[in-house]
């Protein structure tokens, strides 16, 4: 069961999960002169991070009320 | 086949296409099946946020500093988390409302501010004619390269070329034009735009296309995937240092931090985007899949942003290629004709997408909020009194569509060569943010005030003026760069770049702070402390409270005046026409069970707020209370008057609660009543057994001692013994008579409550052995041997110690009545347990069997056949016990067994507060 205003917070809650993402110090743990499979560090965090966070958006968006 | 007329033919063809789309949108809308109505549909309209920007700017920005072009779309995504908080609340207000633009959502929120309204429409216009500069400037550049194919030259400076040869010049007109012919063929009541968010829609999966090609081709085809692309651009010493982006750049986080708060403020606020986010918005419920696929689409069209920066900066010698041109110039340096041509549509529909709904949107606002508040006070041109207004309305909005895009094209002359494409965006994106504090702030408080409001906005846009829109024109040589370098009057403290000596931020940074300190300071200083009028207060709470009752009862409680039906159609008729005004009656009369023009409508509040809601959907909220308050006569609401209904809302949400309370007070109430119903009756049947029984029992004695003295009156012969014998039965019988209506009073006394209790302290030792020497005598007779097992000393329990001496009584009585005599025992034991005294009686009996253990208790019911085999006494003995003991508070019960005896015990509490244990009687 999913009320409105359980759904809204649990929005905000990914929002604020979004906001210490990509925001210092996280992202400065990622910003090394490293790679995985050829992509740098960095780029592969921000693209998968996103990609969660999009997921996880999703699936409080559209879970059954 | 890159030729000239190829490329114009396919643009022209393009652009004919979407056309196509969009009458075929609105010929379905028109027959009730809209190809709009769809989750899918309005995501990817949204994706109208991704411009020439993202298309060819986002690989400009990613190649001088890596990520920096991320936050333009973190921003958003993190943002649209907030959505299901923030837009359901503002789509909500808009649908009620009518808003028909931000100017109007604002305007209206503020009192149906008139004046609010202009000063957004003024910010918003010049605050986004730097974005439309950039789309123009895209545009023309991306025509001029791809011209010049097979070679790759960067088109010259703009300012050689004279205005009528330049092709962004052209591309203003003919956008211009194009817009024209989209949005505003005819006048919607509720400004819809069916057609234009269908062509959006498809534009917005061209661009995605395009991009994901190109990206593609450069990824896969000329390099060998990711890993070999930036393995190469890793192993370049210039490229290196970008592996690790946020590295040495001065505020790198401060600046990135601050892109991502314009951003999500941009996805909100920018006027084409609060346009297909708010008002082509035809479903509420379309926000629940837009929330998670627009963000997608944004994560999908960026994916290959770093590789096209990458492969263009180690595939063009340095300085050569402007980076904003890497997705056109990669596929023609590598002779894909095809792929070049679809990367200039994608670009196009990115530019032209953003350029058409932008201008549509800022049409509606200089038309709604800055052109017609202005005509209509104008009492000399006579407005009121003409007939069809829909021709001027059309008129003023194709005018504003013109002017907006050539002030765009002003810009673009004036400034656009000194930036690239980023930093012009950045620029507007600056000016919108403007709206945020005066827009959050006003459905989520109360307070703010049309003064507030104008303070803020005024001191925001001042200072972004200042800050970036003149040094942009400075760096342009249209001011003297002094005012850069030096200040204004070479006030150093004053430098536009460097306000009072804030140094080290990038240039959009150091903006945002000081133009949203302005903003936000002034917003909520002016609105502390200033005062609201009636107006406001109303639209206040109307909008803050659009979820709760005040939203449900709307508008029309808070006007009272006196209007009439045919005024009311001729002013919607000068707006929308007369199908239009037709249309809206019939819909209201409809709603009411009431045909039109048939049935005659009461001009009431409710109709007169529809009438004023209807018209702001054409000419915006602020227009249509002018026009509304010219052909009713109003009585204006005093600001108490407006807070007393703003009270009554409450109150009669507190009454509704308090009513519902009551109603579940009465239902248990009625529960109660109907079980003390059922105890009556019952208590009634009781009273009548009772008098039943009593009337029984005292029928019994009388009839023996009737019998007996009429033996002994009628015959005279009995002799003296006899006549002894009998009168002693008569004596019996009366005692016996005596001693059961004595227990009837007594019980009646105890049950009603009137009984005479005297509450004193009672040393149980005391009442035992006084108990046993009042039947001493009886049990010598009969033989009876009695055993008392008293400790030393006891504590004293409260009470009347007359009727715990009459249980006593009763009980040993009872026992010794039941002993057989000569061999009979009873046993009485007194001791403490548990803050209770507890009394023994045994007795060594026949015993009592269980079903007569559970009745002894009950009235006139004693052990054993009543009938056979009556034992003496009355039945009430152990009643009134029970009911003394219970008084007390304290039980009394029977264990027994048949041939065992048995034993009575009864427990008392022991007197609390004061508990002295007495010493030992003697």
């Amino acid at each position: 069961m999913q009320d409105p205003e359980s759904r809204a917070q649990r929005m905000i809650a990914l929002c604020m999960l979004g906001c210490v993402l990509f925001n210092f110090p996280v992202l400065a743990l990622f910003n090394v002169s490293e790679s995985v499979f050829g992509v740098p560090v960095l780029y592969a965090y921000i693209f998968i991070a996103w990609a969660l966070l999009i997921a996880l958006m999703a699936w409080v968006a559209e879970k059954r009320g | 086949m890159l030729q000239g007329w190829v490329i114009v033919l396919t643009s022209f063809a393009y652009l004919g296409l979407l056309f196509a789309i969009a009458f075929y949108a609105d010929q379905r809308a028109d027959a009730g099946r809209s190809i709009i109505a769809s989750p899918y549909v309005y995501s990817l309209s949204l994706a109208v946020y991704a411009t020439a920007w993202t298309f060819y700017g986002s690989v400009g920005r990613a190649a001088s500093d890596g990520v920096g072009f991320l936050p333009i779309y973190i921003g958003p995504t993190l943002m649209i988390a907030l959505w299901w908080v923030v837009m359901r609340k503002i789509l909500r207000i808009s649908k009620q409302n009518r808003i028909t633009s931000l100017a109007d959502f604002i305007a209206s929120r503020y009192g149906k501010s008139a004046l609010l309204g202009g000063v957004v429409t003024v910010i918003a216009v010049i605050g986004i004619l730097p974005y439309i500069s950039l789309q123009l400037k895209a545009i023309s550049s991306s025509f001029t390269i791809v011209l010049q194919y097979p070679q790759i030259i960067m088109p010259g400076k703009v300012d050689a070329v004279p205005v009528l040869q330049d092709t962004a010049f052209w591309v203003a007109l003919i956008l211009a034009a194009f817009t024209i012919a989209f949005g505003t063929r005819h006048l919607d009541a509720a400004e819809h735009h069916e057609g234009m968010v269908a062509a959006i829609a498809f534009e917005s999966l061209v661009k995605l296309l395009a991009f994901l090609a190109v990206g593609a081709f450069v990824t896969f085809g000329i390099y060998n995937g990711f890993g070999d692309l930036f393995g190469r651009a890793a192993g370049d010493p210039k490229l290196n240092a970008m592996m690790t982006p946020l590295d040495g750049v001065a505020g790198g986080y401060a600046s990135w931090v601050w892109l991502t708060i314009l951003s999500m403020m941009a996805i909100m606020f920018l006027p084409r985007q609060f346009q297909v986010t708010v008002i082509e918005n035809v479903n509420e419920k379309h926000l629940n899949k837009a929330i998670w696929l627009f963000p997608l689409y944004m994560l999908a069209i960026n994916i290959f942003v770093l590789p096209i920066a990458f492969g263009g900066l180690l595939h063009f010698p340095e300085g050569t290629v402007d980076a904003d041109t890497f997705v056109l110039t990669l596929p023609m340096s590598e002779k894909q004709e095809l792929l070049a041509l679809l990367v200039f549509i994608g670009g196009l529909s990115a530019a032209t997408g953003m350029v058409i709904v932008e201008t549509i949107a800022l049409s509606t606002m200089v038309c709604n909020d800055l052109v017609m508040p202005v005509l209509l006070r104008l009492q000399r041109l006579r407005l009121n009194e003409r007939s069809d207004l829909t021709g001027l309305l059309l008129g003023i909005r194709r005018g504003a569509i013109v002017g907006i895009l050539l002030l765009g094209y002003l810009y673009f002359r004036l400034a656009g060569e000194a930036y690239a494409l980023v930093s012009i965006g950045l620029i507007s994106f600056a000016a919108v943010a403007q709206f945020a504090p005066v827009v959050l702030g006003g459905i989520f408080w109360k307070g703010g005030t049309r003064l507030g409001a104008l303070a803020g906005l005024s001191a925001g846009f001042a200072v972004w003026l200042y800050t970036l829109l003149l040094p942009a024109l400075a760096r342009s040589d249209w001011l003297p760069i002094r005012f850069i370098e030096d200040g204004p009057f070479g006030i150093a403290l004053l430098k536009p770049l460097e306000l009072f000596g804030l140094t080290g931020l990038d240039q959009i940074t150091h903006a945002m702070i000081w133009s949203m300190l302005a903003n936000i300071g002034a917003y909520l200083a002016v609105s502390v402390w200033g005062t609201r009028s009636a107006d406001e207060h109303r639209q206040a709470s109307l909008f803050v409270d659009v979820f709760g009752q005040a939203g449900e009862a709307g508008g029309a409680r808070f006007w009272r005046g006196t209007a009439s039906v045919p005024d009311l159609y001729n002013v919607l008729a000068r707006f929308l026409g007369s199908a239009g005004a037709d249309s809206a009656f019939n819909d209201y009369a409809g709603a009411r069970g009431l045909t039109w023009p048939s049935d005659p409508l009461i001009a009431d509040a409710d109709f007169v707020h529809f009438v004023e809601v209807q018209l702001a959907g054409a000419i915006g909220a602020a227009s249509a209370r002018i026009m509304i308050a010219s052909v009713v006569k109003e009585e204006a609401l005093t600001l108490d008057e407006v807070r007393a209904i703003v009270d009554e809302a409450s109150q009669v949400v507190a009454y509704s609660h308090r009513l519902e309370q009551k109603s579940r007070e009465l239902e248990a109430a009625t529960t109660e009543l109907r079980a003390a119903n059922e105890r009556l009756k019952e208590l009634d049947r009781l009273k009548d057994e009772f008098v039943s029984t009593v009337t029984h029992e005292l029928r019994t004695p009388l009839t023996s001692i009737r019998a007996f003295s009429e033996i002994l009156r009628e015959d005279p012969n009995v002799d003296a013994a006899q006549r002894r014998k009998f009168l002693e039965i008569i004596t019996k019988e009366t005692e016996r008579l005596t001693r059961l209506i004595n227990q009837v009073l007594d019980l009646s006394k105890i049950e009603s409550g009137k009984a005479d209790w005297q509450e004193l302290r009672v040393d149980m030792r005391e009442v035992i052995s006084d108990t046993v020497s009042a039947m001493d005598q009886l049990c010598q007779e009969r033989g009876i041997q009695i055993e008392t097992r008293v400790p030393e000393r006891v504590p004293p329990v409260s009470g009347d110690v007359d009727r715990i001496i009459q249980v006593m009584l009763n009980l040993l009585s009872n026992a010794v009545k039941f002993c057989e005599a000569g061999r009979g025992r009873i046993e009485i034991a007194l001791s403490e347990r548990g803050g209770r005294l507890r009394v023994d009686v045994r007795d060594n009996g026949p015993g009592i069997s269980a079903e007569d253990q559970a009745i002894i208790f009950d009235k006139f019911r004693q052990a054993g056949d009543t009938l056979t085999n009556k034992p003496q006494g009355t039945g009430l003995g152990l009643h009134i016990c029970r009911h003394i003991i219970a008084h007390h508070g304290g039980e009394l019960w029977v264990e027994s067994r048949p041939g065992a005896g048995a034993c009575f015990s009864f427990t008392l509490p022991i007197q609390p507060a004061d508990a002295i244990v007495l010493p030992a009687a003697a």
